[in-house]
């Protein structure tokens, strides 16, 4: 598998999901800096990885979602590529249009660092068909703006069109619907909260986030 | 105010600046200083720079040791983790800021000390805490809480470096001057490693990160309207973080060190461009000129005096080989950093500042480092509490009661509500962190099989009572708590935070506590590679307690040979080893059930210590242990309790019945761990301790949900976690 990590000024689970990648999947990962202006087409996955791009002073996501290289993710995206952000790369996403809704502050007011057991609500995408029979996930969160909202009517076609990837079982920060990653409707394109990337193996705790790895090796 | 202004009595009080100091002044510059060298001299010879009360008492720690490759005078000290690897690391305090101003405050501690270990080409991997707040019930406490922790998070997180670890303590003393002591660790190859001396003559000093400010201008009285005529604004005395500055500037800095073309290198942190160029001038016998009209400065009519001054975040000053300049500048404009050429080093060794063409400061920079006041303070030596038996306190009530109170106890309780603000993953290298049951956070070496074990630790009440012992306690319970997860003590870096140096029974503290300090690093090779002092810590003359923490470094070369207290098995036999008296001094359980703060705290047999802990990283490399706990406050009640909590499983036994059961259950003596052995190992186990002469009791088996202790109490492992986690999230709710 071919894969880029995207680094913005302020990423900082970039190399995480670098080690990931190669760790679940024996992945081929290059670095690629936001100012860059092409990423190659034999590219077989697009991370936009955890951090605080540009220190999130604006909204999270919303300078990174503007940046040079966002271009060419946006390419990608209508291509077929597959995008996976995390944490922060979800909110990317989201400012970058690529999938609806948006993530507030917690309802807490807090930035959250904890385990949380996920929900794999569908196992159908090329993100998680690796989860087979495997309903439950653990991984872990740590953010301040991870509360996911987005108006009914899109909670509803979310939901008529399968596309609520992951559900928190304990929902850590108000999160509607108790979302914790979505797909977008080419099924290319997944935006979660949780860190597959820091849970790709027993000794961090957990290696239920390997899958979403290995899924994609099933394309 | 002017740099013409004449130098009056007055101005050289406000720059904290003694008569017989400036007396030295004047004679080593054989004329009156200016405004800007007064200014100059004042931050040099602050205690926080100079140690110009501690020096000669620091001199009595071990600093060496096969694995030390740089002790106390750089940035952080540098131990050897094989493979060319090294260890980088040191903690700081940032107290006074923090009560002022507790986000920011503690914020820009965190900053300080990631800077201090990443200028010596460490990427910084794992972040510590040690923290101290006023009583529960000041009013003050729970604002000082919330915003100490949110400013620790808002700045690790961000920058993207794990925080492990960490301790909290409240008491009165600390009512009007919290402590907020941070410790950062980083990781670097040997060949690496960049100081701050090197620098040669003729190279240029170049200025990269953040602009230059007005904030953190030192002191209030500095501050005031007197001092700017232009401004009526009074300007924080606080320094203002820039999280993500910090991670561009980490970034910006390791890539420049990839390079070949750096002499020397220092942040700027306390006393700013001043510090970091007259060390880096200083270390090499060295002058230099600094050209001020070339700083970037984020405001217009910036003086120079405000310019050096300025303790302004997140910059950084290197000495650059000549000619490899636009390597340097291309990094930089990369991060989008700003960089400049702001001077040269010469061989007068002289610090010159030119400013609109003229020379505002000439100085030989001699005095300013190595000369700095070396003071030799009056002490006595304090008085050491007497032992307090467990007869003299007489009975504590229900004990099952008894344990639940220390359980929900301030110092004791779960902190939660604390570290799940942290970000204890990013790295993905976290193998155990606060939320986990073990004594150390372990933290592996990225891409190998080892792993760095880090702890925080003081007992401050301890040290009160008997400066001595509780000075060796401190540093005895850092390399228990590296010994319980299976790794080697290696080396540590320590925050002495005391009250005002001036009064004779607190440098008596500080002589004392640093003399047992000293003395059990001798002792149990855990020399001391890097610290920060921090002195007076006093309010309306009320000083804190005793507050010497010591950030402990050690290392396990598999972690999968790594154990925490939450590994036990059903089954399982539990051993106390060490001995327990009926000493009750001190401890937890006299001040949470009685009320009472007095008596010596327990002995530390050194010698003891170090045996003890060697058995168990013997008995660990075997493999006969399943989990290991080290004993400490709260005594062995409280340390069933916690590896009951932390194996989800129930522990059924009795403690000895030749000392009272108070102290059997409460007493903290040390040198002494709780270990859990499976059956087929009991009898290798016992004959290994035997054979070391080392104390034993089987305490008992591990089994059902409750712990249960005969003739004391009954307690289902439910009822133990919900006094364990109440109290905090009720305090700040």
């Amino acid at each position: 598998m071919k894969a880029a990590v995207i680094v913005y000024p302020g990423s900082n689970c970039d190399r995480d999901c670098k080690v990931a990648a190669e760790t679940a999947v024996n992945a081929d990962v290059k670095m690629v800096w936001h100012k860059e202006t092409h990423l190659s087409d034999d590219l077989d996955l697009i991370i936009i990885p955890g951090g605080f791009s540009y220190g999130d002073y604006l909204r999270c996501g919303a300078m990174a979602s503007v940046s040079p290289i966002n271009a060419e993710i946006l390419r990608h995206a209508e291509r077929g590529t597959s995008i996976l952000g995390i944490c922060n790369g979800f909110q990317i996403l989201c400012e970058a249009g690529l999938l609806e809704g948006t993530l507030l502050r917690n309802n807490s007011l807090k930035y959250i660092c904890k385990d949380v057991m996920l929900d794999v609500t569908n196992n159908n995408t090329r993100f998680t068909k690796a989860y087979g029979n495997q309903t439950k996930a653990m991984m872990t969160v740590g953010n301040g703006e991870g509360n996911y909202f987005a108006d009914d009517d899109t909670i509803k076609l979310l939901e008529d069109e399968n596309r609520i990837v992951f559900k928190y079982l304990e929902n850590p920060n108000g999160s509607k619907g108790d979302i914790a990653g979505i797909i977008n409707k080419k099924g290319n394109v997944l935006g979660m909260m949780p860190h597959p990337d820091r849970a790709f193996a027993k000794e961090l705790g957990s290696d239920d986030g390997a899958n979403v790895f290995k899924s994609l090796m099933q394309l | 105010m002017t740099n013409n202004t004449e130098i009056t009595p007055e101005i050289i009080a406000e720059h904290g600046i003694k008569p017989d100091e400036y007396q030295i002044i004047l004679d080593r510059l054989g004329r009156a200083p200016n405004l800007l060298e007064l200014g100059i001299f004042s931050v040099m010879w602050s205690e926080h720079c100079s140690y110009k009360s501690s020096r000669r008492h620091l001199s009595k720690f071990p600093v060496s040791g096969p694995l030390v490759i740089q002790g106390p005078g750089e940035n952080a000290g540098v131990i050897d983790i094989g493979d060319n690897q090294a260890a980088i690391f040191k903690m700081e305090s940032h107290n006074h800021p923090s009560f002022i101003e507790p986000y920011q405050g503690a914020a820009t501690g965190v900053g300080g000390i990631m800077r201090d270990v990443f200028t010596m080409g460490a990427r910084p991997v794992a972040l510590a805490n040690a923290l101290r707040f006023g009583e529960m019930e000041n009013q003050h406490t729970k604002r000082l809480l919330n915003g100490v922790v949110a400013g620790i998070g808002g700045y690790g997180n961000c920058v993207g470096v794990p925080t492990v670890c960490g301790e909290t303590n409240f008491h009165a003393s600390y009512n009007g001057n919290i402590l907020v002591n941070a410790m950062c660790v980083g990781l670097a190859e040997q060949d690496k490693i960049f100081y701050s001396r090197g620098a040669k003559v003729g190279s240029p000093i170049v200025y990269f990160g953040s602009k230059t400010g007005r904030d953190g201008i030192h002191g209030a009285t500095m501050a005031s309207a007197e001092f700017d005529v232009d401004s009526d604004e009074k300007r924080p005395t606080v320094q203002v973080g820039d999280p993500f500055m910090e991670k561009l500037l980490i970034e910006a800095t390791l890539e420049l060190m990839q390079t070949d073309c750096i002499e020397a290198i220092q942040d700027m942190g306390a006393a700013g461009l001043t510090s970091s160029s007259v060390e880096m001038a200083g270390k090499e016998g060295l002058g230099i000129v600094l050209k001020m009209n070339d700083v970037p400065v984020r405001e217009t009519h910036m003086t120079p005096y405000e310019m050096m001054l300025s303790e302004s975040q997140e910059r950084m000053l290197a000495i650059i080989k000549p000619g490899q300049e636009h390597i340097a500048e291309a990094i930089m404009q990369k991060w989008d950093l700003d960089y400049a050429v702001i001077g040269y080093t010469t061989d007068t060794g002289r610090m010159v500042l030119e400013f609109d063409g003229e020379v505002v400061c000439d100085i030989p920079v001699g005095p300013l480092s190595s000369d700095a006041p070396n003071y030799d303070r009056p002490w006595v030596k304090p008085e050491v509490e007497k032992p307090v038996t467990a007869r003299e306190i007489g009975e504590l009530g229900d004990l099952g009661d008894a344990l639940l109170k220390i359980l929900a106890s301030p110092d004791i309780c779960s902190k939660r509500w604390i570290w799940e603000q942290y970000d204890r993953h990013v790295m993905a290298d976290t193998l155990a962190d606060s939320s986990h049951a073990s004594d150390a956070a372990l933290v592996r070496v990225h891409g190998t099989d080892k792993a760095l074990a880090i702890t925080c630790d003081c007992t401050p009440l301890y040290v009160k009572n008997d400066p001595y012992e509780g000075g060796k306690q401190v540093v005895a319970e850092s390399y228990r708590n590296i010994i319980a997860t299976g790794a080697t003590p290696i080396a540590i870096t320590d925050n002495l935070n005391f009250g005002s140096p001036e009064r004779p029974e607190i440098m008596g503290q500080i002589v004392m506590a640093i003399e047992g300090m000293a003395e059990a690093c001798k002792v149990l090779e855990y020399p001391v590679v890097s610290g920060n002092v921090s002195l007076y810590n006093e309010t309306m003359g009320t000083p804190i307690l005793p507050t010497p923490v010591v950030g402990g470094v050690g290392l396990i070369k598999n972690y999968n040979d790594a154990i925490g207290y939450g590994g036990i098995n059903e089954g399982d036999t539990i051993i106390l080893i060490g001995n327990t008296t009926d000493n009750m001094g001190a401890t937890t359980a006299m001040k949470v059930l009685v009320g009472r703060e007095d008596g010596a705290p327990p002995k530390v047999d050194l010698v003891l210590e170090k045996q003890t802990g060697e058995t168990i990283l013997e008995l660990n490399e075997k493999g006969l242990i399943e989990a290991c706990h080290d004993l400490s406050n709260g005594g062995l009640a409280l340390g069933l309790a916690k590896m009951t909590m932390g194996s989800d499983i129930g522990i059924v036994g009795q403690v000895q019945e030749d000392i009272p059961l108070n102290a059997a259950l409460f007493a903290e003596d040390q040198a002494r761990f709780l270990i859990a052995v499976a059956p087929e190992n009991e009898g290798a186990v016992n004959q290994i301790l035997f054979d070391k002469g080392l104390a034993s009791r089987k305490i008992g088996v591990a089994a059902g949900n409750s712990l249960e202790i005969a003739k004391a109490f009954k307690i289902h492992k439910d009822d133990l976690w919900k006094a364990f986690e109440g109290t905090l999230k009720e305090f700040v709710a």
